[in-house]
């Protein structure tokens, strides 16, 4: 019992991550219709952003406080990334709108083979070792062989993930932003029509995203305490089989996807086989899209002859 | 007279400050890009401790290259190239494949009187080789993605599938045991790669189906997702599955193909002694060389005669509408799994070559990536062109193996300059920029299958991509 508490805590932790990330799928998915197959590698490359910067907060200008180092960290990690997210669009996806639908995926997959692969050159290709914090625990049970502890950075990962999920959900039902984006997604051209800046709304979803992205890469850097230029692809694909099982074009959905593939993740490697946890993750995604494609929220997809 | 010049002017400054300006701000973003990913660079130091190498000169250059590449991007006359009517000349497709396919045969004779025999081993290997395969697997995929329209993902599991079957079989004891009781035991390793093909192929043709049949029902990028599934399942479990595998270690000592039985080495039996020739290695990788040349037209040939076929017709058809499809009494179910099938045994086919030209594999060279980079070759080439998938290999792979040979560069940029580790980054690039440039693929012009009377050339735009 204790165990499988401990494993549910290590769960939704993990889970957290995994929907921030797929929101980013889910949003660009939902306004566009297109996987954007280079959020993976944006993840990545904001958590070597939130790397460095803590280093030069740390280390270079010698910051005492941690917690004015993360929040900074966090805030120039969210713009940077951004940054990133919305000139990668500019460039690579906003050319292809409106042309053949291969294009904008293959243009996607230029992106992350680029993503990667600059980032391996610029960074070198090792594991980078990130200096460890807040690693200490609250131990919730006293049980002597499984002690269920809660660590003071999984407390932190789901604290900040569950208000920026509140200030995302405020923004997309409640502000003109959110309104402009829900208009694009049900009909693009009726909205430009109505005078909705759709380039600028479709721009500002992949900014979001992104800033999302940038979170959990902070998250990730230090709940995992190593980053490395191949993280992108595999977190990626789990935040993207996140989106589908919630339902694509679902945001709640995501949330929903995101927090049970991190508990089966953590599940199945505790009782069945780690070697394996990422054929479990593959598995569901191909499960999920044959049998259930508009997943567990998602609205049933129309055929239109 | 004077005031035309006077009003034209204002004009031309404006433009140049109008450049400028967006050239400034080009720079900016690149500055604010660039800032933490190039300018810090994360080491390890004695203690193992991360510490920050600034690097802002490197910054400096991306910034400045930017600046400059907007501003004369913008100030570059626009060149505009006009539509060109739609009837290509049908016989001009004929020609250029034709001196292609000498040239293409005559490559190694040229190789050697450039460089010598042991510089032409090196060119014929990876370029001629290694440029073949991808050829190979372009037209195998093409099958799939630009016949029958349906977006393929992981057809690296099939070259991987391909590959390990030949791998496994040539190298297990009890097929060893076996043919040795009744053949003898030098004809197993001498004749494993010519038994082992089509079962390779067979095999992959078998998965194609067993993989096929789950995703019948899912389209487009679903489709795609789901086969990107798959690839990385069947990955996985080479990894995992040590004891048959080996993991990581991959499998070795894989039996070289022989020519028809006499093997490429020096003894008395080998090739070089039957012909009464020297022994040199030149004629394996001559060997291999014309063996994927005879592969890769194999392929092709195959898919021009199918696609002449009800069968083909019906990949088509199924591209174009699959709804229509349907009414008319086409079973796309038949129709899907074949394509998979033949796709994937075209894969198997390339990966037990793969796995006989190395004499090692492991997981390593079934990533992801390389689905991806079939992919991308297949759709720059234009989808659906058997022509434009094989310019697109050459310029894809041809490209970034070349990067291999420009050691000049080091002594322009240092001797820490290493040319080779920025192949994928000009890779991912390069492929982002064609589609850019050319969304429908270097190709513009299809051969249509059937035709009214004349056999007009279709532009790639009135050619459907597919829905599933």
């Amino acid at each position: 019992m204790e165990y499988f508490l401990q494993q549910l805590i290590n769960g939704v932790t993990l889970g957290s991550i995994y929907g921030l990330i797929a929101i980013g799928y889910t949003m660009v998915f939902g306004i566009i219709g297109m996987v954007n197959f280079a959020h993976g590698d944006v993840f990545m490359v904001s958590t070597f952003i939130a790397l460095i910067f803590l280093l030069v907060l740390t280390q270079t200008l010698g910051l005492g406080s941690l917690a004015v180092a993360l929040f900074i960290v966090l805030i120039l990690g969210m713009l940077l990334t951004s940054l990133w997210a919305w000139a990668i669009e500019r460039l690579a996806y906003r050319p292809l709108r409106g042309s053949f639908r291969l294009a904008p995926l293959i243009s996607a997959i230029g992106m992350s083979i680029f993503l990667s692969n600059l980032v391996q050159v610029t960074q070198g290709p090792r594991n980078k070792p990130v200096p460890s914090i807040l690693g200490e625990v609250i131990t919730l049970s006293g049980g002597d062989v499984y002690p269920v502890t809660l660590s003071y950075k999984q407390i932190m990962i789901m604290v900040v993930t569950a208000v920026l999920l509140f200030a995302f959900w405020y923004v997309v039902q409640r502000t003109a932003l959110g309104r402009a984006q829900r208009a694009c997604e049900q009909d693009r051209r009726m909205a430009a029509l109505l005078g909705v800046d759709v380039d600028r709304t479709i721009s500002l979803t992949f900014v979001m995203g992104a800033a999302l992205a940038a979170v959990a890469g902070l998250m990730f850097m230090i709940y995992y305490g190593v980053v490395n230029f191949n993280d992108g692809f595999v977190p990626g694909v789990k935040a993207f089989t996140a989106a589908v099982l919630g339902g694509i074009g679902s945001l709640p959905g995501a949330v929903l996807g995101g927090l049970l593939i991190g508990l089966i993740e953590t599940l199945w490697s505790a009782y069945f086989s780690i070697d394996y946890k990422d054929v479990a993750t593959f598995s569901i995604l191909a499960i999920t899209l044959v049998f259930l494609p508009s997943g567990l929220l998602g609205k049933p997809d129309v055929e239109k002859v | 007279m004077a005031v035309d010049a006077v009003e034209h002017r204002p004009k031309a400054t404006s433009k140049v400050a109008a450049a400028l300006k967006d050239a400034l701000g080009t720079a900016l973003l690149a500055l604010g890009l660039a800032v933490p990913i190039l300018a810090l660079r994360t080491e390890q130091d004695m203690s193992n401790e991360l510490v920050l190498q600034p690097r802002w000169t490197y910054v400096a250059i991306a910034v400045l290259a930017a600046f400059a590449a907007r501003f004369l991007y913008l100030m570059a006359p626009r060149i505009s190239f006009k539509r060109r009517s739609l009837s290509a000349p049908a016989g001009l497709g004929r020609v250029i494949s034709g001196v292609l396919l000498v040239l293409l045969l005559l490559y190694p004779a040229i190789a050697l009187a450039l460089v010598g025999k042991a510089g032409a081993i090196k060119w014929i290997d990876n370029f001629g080789i290694q440029i073949l395969i991808y050829v190979m697997l372009g037209w195998g995929l093409n099958i799939v993605v630009g016949l029958a329209g349906l977006l393929d993902l992981g057809y690296v599991a099939f070259y991987a599938v391909g590959a390990y079957a030949y791998a496994l079989l040539a190298t297990s004891d009890p097929v060893k045991e076996f043919m040795a009781a009744w053949l003898g035991p030098s004809f197993w390793p001498l004749w494993a790669f010519w038994i082992c093909l089509p079962v390779a192929g067979l095999m992959a043709a078998f998965w194609g189906i067993l993989l096929g049949f789950p995703v019948l029902r899912l389209r487009g990028d679903y489709l795609a997702i789901v086969t990107l599934a798959f690839g990385e399942i069947i990955r996985l479990v080479l990894i995992n599955w040590v004891p048959v595998t080996g993991g990581y270690a991959g499998l070795s000592s894989i039996p070289r193909p022989s020519f028809f039985g006499l093997p490429f080495n020096a003894s008395d039996e080998g090739f070089a002694a039957f012909f009464g020739l020297e022994f040199t290695p030149l004629y394996r990788t001559l060997f291999l060389f014309y063996l994927i040349v005879g592969l890769a037209l194999l392929t092709n040939w195959v898919t021009l005669r199918l696609r002449r076929l009800p069968v083909g017709r019906a990949w088509e058809a199924l591209r174009e509408d699959e709804i229509a499809c349907r009414s008319l009494g086409i079973n796309t179910t038949n129709t899907k799994l074949t394509a998979f099938a033949i796709g994937a045994g075209f894969g198997g086919f390339a990966g037990s070559f793969f796995a006989a030209r190395q004499g090692f594999i492991s997981p390593e060279s079934f990533t992801f990536m390389e689905s991806a980079v079939v992919l991308s070759i297949v759709v720059l080439g234009g989808m659906g062109s058997q022509i434009g998938v094989a310019i697109a290999a050459f310029a894809m792979i041809g490209g970034t193996e070349i990067l291999r040979e420009l050691d000049w560069l080091k002594r322009i940029f240092g001797a820490d300059f290493e040319p080779t580790q920025y192949r994928m980054l000009l890779f991912g690039l390069a492929m982002v920029l064609l589609m850019i440039w050319r969304p429908r693929g270097l190709v513009s012009f299809r051969a249509p299958s059937i035709f009214l009377r004349e056999r007009r050339m279709v532009r790639s735009d009135m050619v459907k991509e597919g829905h599933g």
